[in-house]
């Protein structure tokens, strides 16, 4: 029997794009631009639908390749990731694994049964009891009304929902759905199991009873395709990677190899952009100068523990400042604030420009996980008092990933011990060991 | 070798073992029907009795509006109530089952564009929920026989060919229209028109026998024509005349529906999740 489980062979897929024309829009247009805009329009679809073509808004349409000529190959019992920016093909690529979609060309072949989890708790009715609703994900999962009957109670059991089992899942909280809904998945038994970032859901605790399921039916000789933005999860469970990149493959090897590529990676369009120069703000500031851009010079926001954490943020000022400074609160994944600190007011800003000014925290100190911090630029600290011209929450998301011990196995952080690595501890032996009476 | 479960995915290969997956997917369906039936009268007071309510309120209306005001005829001695009850009864499952069938894509999007089935269990389980509300309500077709003390005949034993033939022809027009309606959404909003004005043009509150003798065939090119003529003639018994050249008028054009809607919806299948 051959041990190859997935074969991709150039596989490619195309959509159609809609752009808007470069005619005046909103304010600018006239009654008339948007009446020869709304005809042109209807025309165009009009001529579309003749042709039996697809609708897509916009006033003119164009190819894009979300896949371009990928091709590789999983070994069977292999657990391999794959990894990329947004929009890189790998939502694409699990779609025509799972047959949800078919490829533009080129060709797969999958050898063994295969079951997807693109999505926990597809086909969940809302109305239907707990119970109901194992009977109805199972089996739009594959999974036949026999299989679920005996594995009904360890199911049960998984998601810790015994007593709620006869209510209608829309009373359930969002940790007891999210579990009942991974419980039934966790429980499939396919050859090949195609897993999209399905594990970024439920609190800590049941995060990590999953990838403990997870990595057990990796250890039952299965093949997994795992697809993450987390690159902790996907160094912890997996061997090997694929790496994709405006819908090719750009890297397959090792996971470690593959990851730091992934996150080293420079040049232009390897940056991640957040433009803030509109979004509403929380606290509003006094306006002498706003922040409007800000940007990590990195493919990803994902940081090694050693690495100083890095930033860059655009400034426009209103009037003249000098002494500005720059602050920055640190928040764990849930909201809860971890730390705080102040640049010194080493800012000067002339009204009517733009300055850029890299950030840089020399020893985060942060524990692996993923963590977002808040911004302001103003004047003063939490000795003198702070003024602040802007504020902005909840943008910069961040990532932080576990350290690789010398054998590449991945080191362990418990949750409990907090998200701070302090400093390690000195120890001194302050008196020589005193004889103790036997 | 090759893995007993070899699967291969290239363009336009989903074609090749569609009947016998449909085949494999069967209990998907039922669980799919299953639901579908569980959350209809979920949190309702009354629950199925909807499902007994509506066409009764439709009856008394018609049977008011077309027996007593416009004084239609009725067949041979037929109380008006029956005759309207046994055109009503077919009809009432094609609307439910075109409309069901047309919805039913756009209505389960999250499925389709999450996990791979054949695509036909969709229609086809949407159809189960109409069939049970048509189950319920030839319980009170029944309580109407024994309320006129009305006794069918022998010919009441080919009623399920009837409802069958009903169902087929919801089937064809509702798959073409559920595909269409993947890729263009204008027509859910043509759906319900069309069979409101399907309800006035099929001889639901009046009998087809006041169509003009030579206007008949042309009469019967609305299957729906043939189909309730025969519930009728299943139900009622000899009362009623049956006119064959358009009864079997209205099987081709059911047929040439069915054709149409199936190709259309197996053509446009692999494209439904990218489009949905």
């Amino acid at each position: 029997m051959s041990d190859i489980a997935i074969r991709v062979e150039s596989l490619s897929k195309r959509y159609l794009l809609g752009h808007q024309a470069n005619t005046p829009k909103g304010e600018d247009a006239t009654l008339r631009d948007n009446l020869v805009g709304a005809a042109r329009g209807l025309l165009r679809r009009t001529k579309e639908m003749a042709r039996g073509g697809a609708l897509v808004a916009g006033d003119s349409v164009e190819d894009f390749w979300a896949l371009k000529d990928v091709s590789f190959e999983v070994k069977r019992g292999e657990v391999v990731g794959i990894i990329g920016r947004n929009g890189a093909g790998k939502s694409t690529l699990l779609k025509i694994l799972s047959r949800i979609t078919e490829p533009t060309s080129g060709r797969i072949t999958l050898n063994g049964r295969v079951s997807s989890l693109l999505e926990v708790g597809t086909g969940f009715h809302p109305e239907l009891s707990g119970r109901e609703n194992i009977f109805l994900n199972g089996a739009i999962l594959g999974m036949s009304r026999k299989e679920i009957q005996t594995k009904f109670d360890e199911i049960v059991d998984f998601a810790e929902v015994e007593k709620f089992l006869d209510t209608p899942v829309k009373r359930y909280s969002s940790g007891m759905y999210v579990r009942l809904a991974f419980a039934v998945s966790a429980h499939l038994e396919p050859e090949i199991l195609i897993v999209d970032e399905v594990l970024a859901v439920g609190d800590v605790q049941f995060q990590k009873k999953c990838l403990g399921k997870m990595q057990s039916v990796a250890g039952e000789g299965r093949t997994v395709l795992f697809v993450s933005h987390n690159m902790a999860a996907v160094e912890q469970l997996t061997q090997s990677a694929v790496m994709l990149r405006a819908g090719r493959m750009v890297e397959r090897g090792p996971t470690t190899e593959v990851v730091h590529a992934y996150m080293t990676i420079a040049g232009a369009g390897n940056e991640v952009v957040f433009d803030v120069a509109n979004t509403p703000r929380k606290y509003p500031g006094n306006d002498k100068a706003r922040i409007v851009q800000l940007r990590f010079d990195r493919i990803a926001p994902v940081f090694s523990p050693g690495e100083p954490f890095e930033f860059m943020v655009r400034i426009q000022s209103n009037s003249d400042t000098s002494g500005a400074r720059i602050s920055m609160t640190i928040f764990g994944a849930d909201g809860t604030p971890i730390g705080s600190c102040f640049a010194p007011p080493a800012i000067s800003l002339r009204a009517r420009s733009i300055s850029d000014v890299r950030v840089t925290l020399p020893e985060h100190m942060l524990a692996p996980g993923s963590y977002y911090c808040g911004l302001s630029v103003g004047t003063g600290d939490h000795i003198t008092g702070v003024v602040d011209f802007d504020v902005v929450l909840d943008t910069l998301h961040f990532e932080v990933r576990p350290e690789k011990g010398e054998d590449s196995t991945v080191s362990a952080w418990t949750r409990a011990w907090g998200t701070i690595v302090f400093n390690p501890l000195k120890l001194e032996l302050e008196q020589s060991p005193l004889q103790v009476a036997a | 070798m090759i893995h007993p479960h070899t699967l291969i995915l290239e363009a336009g290969r989903a074609d090749r073992q569609y009947w016998q997956d449909l085949w494999r997917y069967r209990e998907l369906f039922a669980v799919l029907a299953w639901r579908d039936v569980t959350v209809r009268y979920k949190q309702t007071i009354i629950g199925a009795a909807w499902a007994v309510l509506q066409p009764f309120a439709t009856l008394v209306v018609f049977t008011v509006l077309f027996g007593y005001i416009a004084k239609m005829p009725t067949e041979g001695s037929t109380p008006y109530p029956l005759l309207v009850f046994a055109g009503l009864l077919p009809w009432q499952l094609f609307a439910s089952s075109a409309g069901a069938i047309s919805n039913s894509l756009v209505g389960n999007a999250s499925l389709i564009s999450k996990v791979y089935f054949p695509r036909l269990i969709v229609p086809a389980s949407a159809m189960v929920v109409c069939l049970i509300d048509f189950a319920i309500s030839l319980v009170l077709l029944m309580g109407l026989l024994i309320w006129f003390a009305y006794w069918p005949g022998w010919q009441v034993l080919l009623l399920p060919g009837f409802v069958a033939m009903a169902v087929l022809a919801s089937l064809g027009p509702g798959l073409f229209i559920a595909s269409l309606n993947v890729k263009y959404r204008d027509f859910r909003i043509v759906i319900p028109f069309i069979i409101q004005m399907g309800l006035y043009v099929s001889p639901v509150g009046f009998s087809s026998s006041v169509v003009p003798e030579q206007w008949r065939l042309l009469y019967s090119l609305n299957p729906m024509v043939g189909v309730i003529d025969g519930f009728r003639w299943a139900v009622l018994g000899g009362n009623v005349n049956f006119y064959m050249p358009g009864f079997m008028l209205s099987w081709c054009v059911i047929a040439f529906f069915l054709w149409l809607g199936i190709r259309k919806f197996r053509q446009m299948e692999r494209s439904f999740a990218d489009l949905i």
